[in-house]
């Protein structure tokens, strides 16, 4: 984490407080959490190693193409991973400092919700079809809270509002296929705000939307993550979305964080390889009618991921170290880290 | 919805006249004599036969006669058979055992074809799956009759549990073993697709949204799965609901239960036209009540579904 209070680059403002909370105990921490998927086809290493943590008041990304584990980890975190097939092998999640894969079931139920809400990626689907918004989002309030129907109405009108949907209190009779895209991801939202979350996840919450939609839910996200001083964990494939709104980036491959910064930091000079090649396969305005640079080759299949460094097949900067040894997760200092042989080459260079 | 409602009711009126002018037809294409056998040992006299013929217009054509009968209908005369007893009436006495014995067998289905289906359905594999799975195959396979007697034999005559025949009362109590009998076969068909309804929504989004919310478990699978699964569950239901309105030869003849399907019975055999043709039209009618309320039922079930 960079020592600045204020980050021009990104103008997202972190307050000495939340550092100070953050770097005494952070609000989630995830400590080489390790998930794999036994199927038919073998034994699948979904997550190797994953550790990041987040503070109260701050917006981290996590980055990474689909299959990448970035998903899954926030499952494994929320204690909603499909068992079998997914099994989680060895790690922690730590919330307020407890460890909630030792929690017992009754536990880990209190903390969703309540510590740690989830957004997913297409409302749609995960709306209840035939149930009201309206009685979705009351639901919680009701079974958890212990409110009165009436009570809970007028608190899920208001969560409505807050999250901007016009002509809420006759919404919320409405079923989620009556709402557009963006309406429903706002929904969606306001059901996950229902019982004030410390931490909030959003799985791709804006992947099914349209550009347009996508920037006013990213703001409504912001927005609300300073106003309650949430910590806010977002998901992504896109790098764009999340430029203007994160704190600091988990680059993810192959189910491992391999680069950890600071946006402005990740920007301007990328400590792993395959950060910069992510950067570098941006469409750019002013590289117009030239091809898009893309990343070569796929990524590994996690029935059999390479040894030494998973990313060294595809690597322009790969030597013989990278095709036995597994790269360390190290420190560089000023908060950033990187799983690379030649970070600190990178970063000189950079 | 409300003209959707209407438009159904108005579809009733051809399929009335359609079912009773076929069926009425039909009875008397059977090629039996009508009066055979009315007489004791010997014909009937032809006095008897003729005196009968003009009683119930046999001697016009038959779609004369068809439109006879429809007016009298139409004002609310069942008819008589051709023993003077009139259609309405015993209708009327049979029909509430019908009535009783079908609602019986319907709630064993649901209660203990969903009951099983959502418990396999929730962790397919293991010993109770693989018991619901074969004995749902096993009373599949069985006909109702042997359901029936071996029932009757086993509780009624050897264990002295049930009482082997139903008394003319037909009180619910004693309609529980035929209702079950009269349902096993309905109840596998529940019982196997609330399983597979189940085990397909498990893994939906909403299920994992309802777990992640922080819903306790209970109420995830009761509320969140168990109203999306029971939708075609509740199909299969309603349309048995209305056809075993219609009466159960089989079983109502293995416990000897006065009910309709005895009465239609036994009107195909005398060849009492408007016996047969007064409890069809009755039960074609109760059949398309029963699927209109099914269709219903799945727009309320399910808000996606508009008719408008």
């Amino acid at each position: 984490m960079s020592e600045s209070v204020y980050d021009g680059a990104t103008g997202t403002f972190v307050s000495p407080q939340a550092r100070e909370a953050a770097e005494a105990e952070p609000l989630l921490e995830i400590a080489d959490l390790r998930v794999e998927f036994r199927t038919r086809d073998g034994v699948a290493n979904v997550l190797n190693g994953v550790s990041y943590r987040v503070s109260v008041g701050e917006t981290l990304a996590v980055l990474g193409e689909s299959g990448s584990g970035k998903s899954v980890t926030a499952q494994a975190v929320m204690g909603i991973l499909d068992t079998p097939p997914a099994f989680v092998t060895g790690g922690e999640v730590r919330f307020h400092g407890e460890n909630l894969l030792a929690a017992d079931a009754d536990r880990r139920m209190a903390v969703r919700g309540d510590g740690i809400a989830m957004i997913f990626q297409d409302a749609l689907s995960a709306l209840n079809p035939v149930f009201t918004v309206g009685f979705q989002i009351e639901e919680q309030l009701r079974v958890r809270r212990g409110m009165t129907r009436a009570d809970a109405r007028k608190r899920a009108v208001e969560l409505l509002d807050l999250v901007r949907i016009p002509g809420a209190a006759r919404r919320i009779r409405e079923y989620p296929h009556q709402f557009s895209g963006g309406m429903r991801q706002r929904a969606m939202i306001a059901m996950s705000l229902a019982l004030d979350p410390e931490v909030l996840i959003a799985d791709e919450p804006t992947t099914a939307l349209d550009v347009t939609v996508q920037a006013q839910i990213m703001d409504l996200l912001a927005e609300i993550q300073r106003e309650r001083d949430m910590g806010l964990i977002l998901i992504t494939h896109d790098l764009g979305v999340v430029a203007d709104v994160a704190d600091r980036i988990a680059v993810m491959y192959a189910g491992r964080i391999v680069e950890e910064a600071d946006v402005y930091s990740l920007f301007r000079s990328p400590g792993h390889p395959y950060t910069a090649a992510l950067l570098e396969s941006l469409p750019r305005l002013d590289l117009k009618g030239q091809e898009l640079r893309t990343i070569k080759g796929l990524p590994p299949s996690l029935t059999d991921i390479p040894p030494g460094c998973p990313f060294h097949p595809r690597c322009a900067m790969a030597a013989d170290v990278c095709a036995t040894t597994v790269p360390e997760f190290r420190h560089l200092g000023d908060g950033r880290a990187s799983a690379c042989h030649f970070a600190g080459e990178m970063q000189s260079r950079g | 919805m409300g003209r959707y409602i209407l438009r159904r009711f108005l579809q009733l009126i051809p399929v009335f006249f359609g079912t009773t002018f076929i069926i009425y037809t039909l009875v008397w294409a059977i090629p039996t004599d009508p009066f055979a056998g009315k007489c004791g040992q010997r014909p009937c006299p032809a006095s008897y036969i003729e005196v009968m013929r003009a009683k119930f217009n046999l001697g016009d054509p038959l779609i004369v006669q068809y439109f006879k009968y429809l007016g009298r209908l139409l004002t609310g005369d069942f008819g008589e058979t051709f023993a003077g007893l009139s259609v309405g009436k015993l209708i009327s006495t049979a029909y509430p055992v019908t009535v009783r014995l079908a609602l019986i067998a319907v709630l064993i289905e649901a209660v203990i074809g969903i009951g099983a289906g959502v418990l396999t359905g929730l962790r397919n594999k293991g010993f109770l799956d693989n018991l619901v799975l074969v004995s749902t195959l096993f009373l599949i396979s069985l006909p109702v009759f042997v359901t029936g007697f071996v029932l009757q034999i086993v509780l009624g005559v050897q264990w002295h549990l049930i009482s082997p025949t139903v008394s003319r009362a037909a009180t619910f109590g004693e309609l529980i073993v035929p209702g079950f009998v009269l349902g096993s076969l309905s109840m596998a068909y529940v019982a196997r697709l609330t399983r597979t309804s189940i085990a397909e929504n498990r893994h939906a989004d909403f299920v994992r949204t309802a777990i992640a919310k922080g819903q306790p478990t209970k109420r995830v699978v009761g509320i969140h799965l168990l109203r999306n699964s029971v939708i075609p569950v509740l199909t299969l239901l309603g349309t048995d609901l209305g056809a075993l309105m219609g009466g159960a030869i089989v079983t109502e003849g293995v416990f000897n239960i006065n009910g309709i399907g005895g009465q239609i019975f036994r009107g195909i055999q005398d060849k009492e036209g408007v016996l047969v043709t007064g409890i069809v039209t009755l039960l074609v009618l109760v059949y398309l009540l029963a699927s209109l309320l099914v269709d219903l039922l799945y727009a309320v079930l399910d808000p996606r579904i508009r008719y408008d």
